[in-house]
C-alpha cells in the first residue's frame, strides 16, 4: 500500500498544547505543507505572534522569530528588508492583528510590504480566557459580553480584510474557512497563493481563516464547525476580497 | 481498499474524524493514552475508501491513509 496523506515535514511530530478541535492546529498543518511543497523551507522565517499560537515555532521545522504583541508586522518587515532573499511571513490572531496590532497592520501593508499575513479569526481572544475580540460578533457571549455583544456598547465587528483591502499597496486578501474539510483545501489554495506572491514579489498578502474555538465558545468541536458555517460566514463573508 | 493508521498518542478526541468519515468508520476507543485524553480507533473490517476527509479535518495531525 503507497501512503498517501501523512504530516508534512515542516511540522514537528508532537503533540500540540491546543484545546481539542482548535483551528490553529488545521492551519498550522496547512502552512507546513504548502512551505513542503513550495520547497522553500531552508529560507522561511516564520513570526509568531502573541495569543495561543505564541509557541508556534515548537511545532514548525523552520525558522521562527517571536514579535511584542501585535508588532509581528513590524518585524516582519525588518527581517524581509534585510533580508529580501527569505520567504517571511507572520501568523496572527485576531487580538494580535486586529486590536493591538491595528497599527502595525494597516501600516505594514499600506508600505506593500512583500510579506505573507496568516491571520486566524477565532471571534474570540483564546489563551486570556475568551474575552470579547474586535471581530466577536453582534449577540454573541463572551466572558465580558455576557449578555452577547452590544452594537451600542461595544460597536460592530471589526472587518480589517475589508478595510485593508481599500489600500493600494495591498495585492491580495481572501477569506477562507475551516469549517469543513472541503474548506480546509479551499484555505490551503488561498495560502498557496499568499506564499506564490511572496515569491513572485507581488507585494502584500494576506489569507483570513475562520478558525474554531471550542473552549471559549462553550461548544463541541463539530458543533463549532457548524457554528461558523451557520453564523461566523454571514458577518464575515467568503472568498476573494482583493 | 484504503486504510488509515491513527497516532494514538496525539489524539486528542475531538472527533471531527468520526463526524466526516462517509463510511462510519472511526469510533470512540474508550481508552486513554498517556496523557489522558480518550482516543478515537479506526475499524479496518469496514471498507475505507481513502477520501482523507479525516485527515483534512484533523487538528493534530494524527491520521496517516494508505492506499
Amino acid at each position: 500500500m503507497e501512503k498517501i496523506f501523512f504530516p508534512p515535514e515542516s511540522l514537528y511530530d508532537v503533540p500540540t498544547h491546543y484545546c481539542p478541535g482548535c483551528g490553529h492546529g488545521i492551519a498550522h498543518r496547512l502552512v507546513a505543507e504548502i512551505i513542503d511543497q513550495l520547497g522553500i523551507r531552508e529560507k522561511t522565517i516564520g513570526i509568531a505572534p502573541v495569543g495561543c499560537a505564541v509557541i508556534a515555532y515548537d511545532y514548525w521545522k523552520f525558522d521562527c522569530s517571536e514579535a511584542a504583541h501585535g508588532r509581528a508586522l513590524a518585524v516582519a518587515t525588518a527581517i524581509k528588508r534585510v533580508r529580501p532573499q527569505n520567504i517571511v511571513f507572520t501568523y496572527q490572531g485576531d487580538g494580535d492583528l486586529a486590536a493591538i496590532g491595528t497599527n502595525e497592520t494597516i501600516h505594514a501593508a499600506n508600505r506593500g510590504e512583500n510579506l505573507t499575513v496568516i491571520f486566524i479569526n477565532n471571534a474570540v481572544y483564546g489563551m486570556t480566557g475568551g474575552q470579547m475580540a474586535p471581530t466577536t460578533l453582534l449577540g454573541q457571549k463572551t466572558s465580558t459580553t455576557l449578555d452577547g455583544r452590544d452594537r451600542q456598547k461595544h460597536g460592530y465587528p471589526l472587518k480589517i480584510s475589508e478595510m485593508l483591502a481599500l489600500l493600494p499597496g495591498v495585492h491580495y486578501i481572501e477569506r477562507v474557512s475551516l469549517h469543513s474539510p472541503q474548506e480546509v483545501l479551499k484555505a490551503k489554495s488561498a495560502i498557496r497563493q499568499a506564499f506564490e506572491n511572496q515569491i513572485n514579489n507581488a507585494g502584500f498578502s494576506l489569507v483570513e481563516i475562520l478558525s474554531p474555538c471550542p473552549t471559549c465558545w462553550g461548544l463541541s468541536p463539530k458543533e463549532s464547525l457548524d457554528w461558523i458555517r451557520d453564523h461566523m460566514q454571514k458577518e464575515f463573508p467568503l472568498g476573494r476580497i482583493k | 481498499m484504503a486504510k488509515i493508521i491513527i497516532n494514538q498518542d496525539k489524539c486528542k478526541g475531538c472527533l471531527l474524524c468520526v463526524s466526516f468519515c462517509p463510511k462510519g468508520l472511526i469510533k470512540k476507543s474508550g481508552k486513554l493514552n498517556k496523557r489522558g485524553l480518550s482516543y478515537v480507533e479506526f475499524d479496518s473490517r469496514g471498507k475505507c475508501i481513502g477520501c482523507g476527509q479525516c485527515a483534512v479535518i484533523c487538528p493534530d495531525c494524527c491520521i496517516e491513509i494508505y492506499k
